[in-house]
């Protein structure tokens, strides 16, 4: 791909989803837009009246398309600087900076092949959801299993679109873990991800995924050991932390 | 005391890294010059809530890389990486 320098463009808000009580999705219209890949994120920038900047990334949620739109999804972090503006601020029409896109290792595209093991905690499943997106338009996808860990089962980020997604039949199968509370009559996982639930995700999958693991520091490091101590090469294991900064 | 909660990886700055070097470094492979471990870039714990950015062997913990930028630019210091093999491109 030929390089082209990383600057800082204005973008414009084309529509903004609620997708859990603390979560939105926002598209943003991008100008001359480099087609991302998926797992790539993109640098926000916000600029005060004194002059003061605050900058984060943010995960693309959307599979690539030819036409410079990009949504983003973005968790209100209670006490950050940039999601609450994203959330409590920002309206269809307003600009923001952004540059982009953002990341060469974090990324799957459908050459890479499968299966594909996507491994998410809370907001974590943003990049996994370009992924998804991305695998699910193209013809013969290769056959993943999504293992993702929420708190409840009401934040649970693009529940209705993942099961629509697991309803295709293409091979791909969603293994939810709810670590805080649970509904009436829950039959999945209900703790934080550990080696049992690792096996069974590899059992319907076989021993060596191609592996994507975002969301917290602490479970991005027990889920690669873990696979790792199951026999995963290190090598097919790609990980991605976030935490509180936002 | 660090809270180790709120270490990130390289992943979190490849933008700045980006705008230093003028390609993504993420997927570069770099070579721990304390103790020689190879792998992505990426891979590399980042500690990011102090007044500048300091990236770490995910391995030895040893400093592999640090920045901090200011209004008037950004000082780099990479003598933690042994090498950085760079793919040329296309």
């Amino acid at each position: 791909m030929p390089s082209q320098p990383l600057g800082w463009k204005i973008a414009t808000v084309a529509e903004i989803r609620d997708e859990t009580s603390d979560v939105k999705s926002f598209s943003l219209l991008v100008p001359q837009w480099r087609t991302h890949r998926p797992g790539q994120h993109v640098d926000v920038r916000l600029t005060a009246a004194d002059g003061y900047q605050a900058q984060r990334s943010y995960s693309i949620a959307s599979a690539p398309g030819p036409d410079g739109r990009v949504d983003l999804t973005v968790e209100r972090i209670a006490e950050g600087e940039v999601s609450p503006y994203f959330h409590d601020v920002l309206v269809t029409g307003d600009e923001v900076e952004v540059r982009g896109p953002i990341g060469g290792y974090f990324v799957w595209e459908p050459s890479f092949g499968g299966p594909l093991l996507l491994i998410a905690g809370g907001s974590g499943v943003v990049p996994l959801m370009a992924i998804l997106r991305e695998r699910a338009g193209v013809d013969a996808p290769v056959s993943a299993t999504l293992m993702y860990s929420s708190r409840t089962w009401d934040d649970v980020i693009y529940r209705d679109e993942l099961e629509q997604l697991a309803a295709n039949e293409d091979g791909l199968r969603v293994l939810h873990t709810l670590t805080r509370a649970q509904p009436p009559g829950w039959t999945g996982f209900a703790r934080r991800i550990d080696r049992p639930m690792l096996e069974e995700a590899l059992g319907g999958i076989g021993p060596q995924p191609l592996t994507y693991i975002c969301g917290p520091t602490l479970l991005v490091e027990a889920a690669a050991n873990g696979l790792v101590e199951l026999g995963v090469d290190a090598g097919r294991i790609r990980t991605e932390r976030f935490g509180p900064t936002s | 005391m660090i809270d180790e909660r709120l270490v990130l990886d390289a992943n979190a700055v490849a933008g700045d890294l980006e705008e230093l070097f003028g390609i993504d470094l993420t997927a570069v492979i770099h070579r721990c010059a304390h103790c020689g471990n190879l792998g992505p870039m990426a891979t590399l714990l980042a500690y990011v809530h102090g007044p500048g950015t300091v990236l770490r062997c995910s391995v030895c913990s040893d400093v592999v890389v640090r920045y901090v930028r200011t209004p008037w630019g950004t000082r780099l210091d990479v003598r933690g990486a042994a090498e950085l093999r760079i793919e040329l491109l296309g």
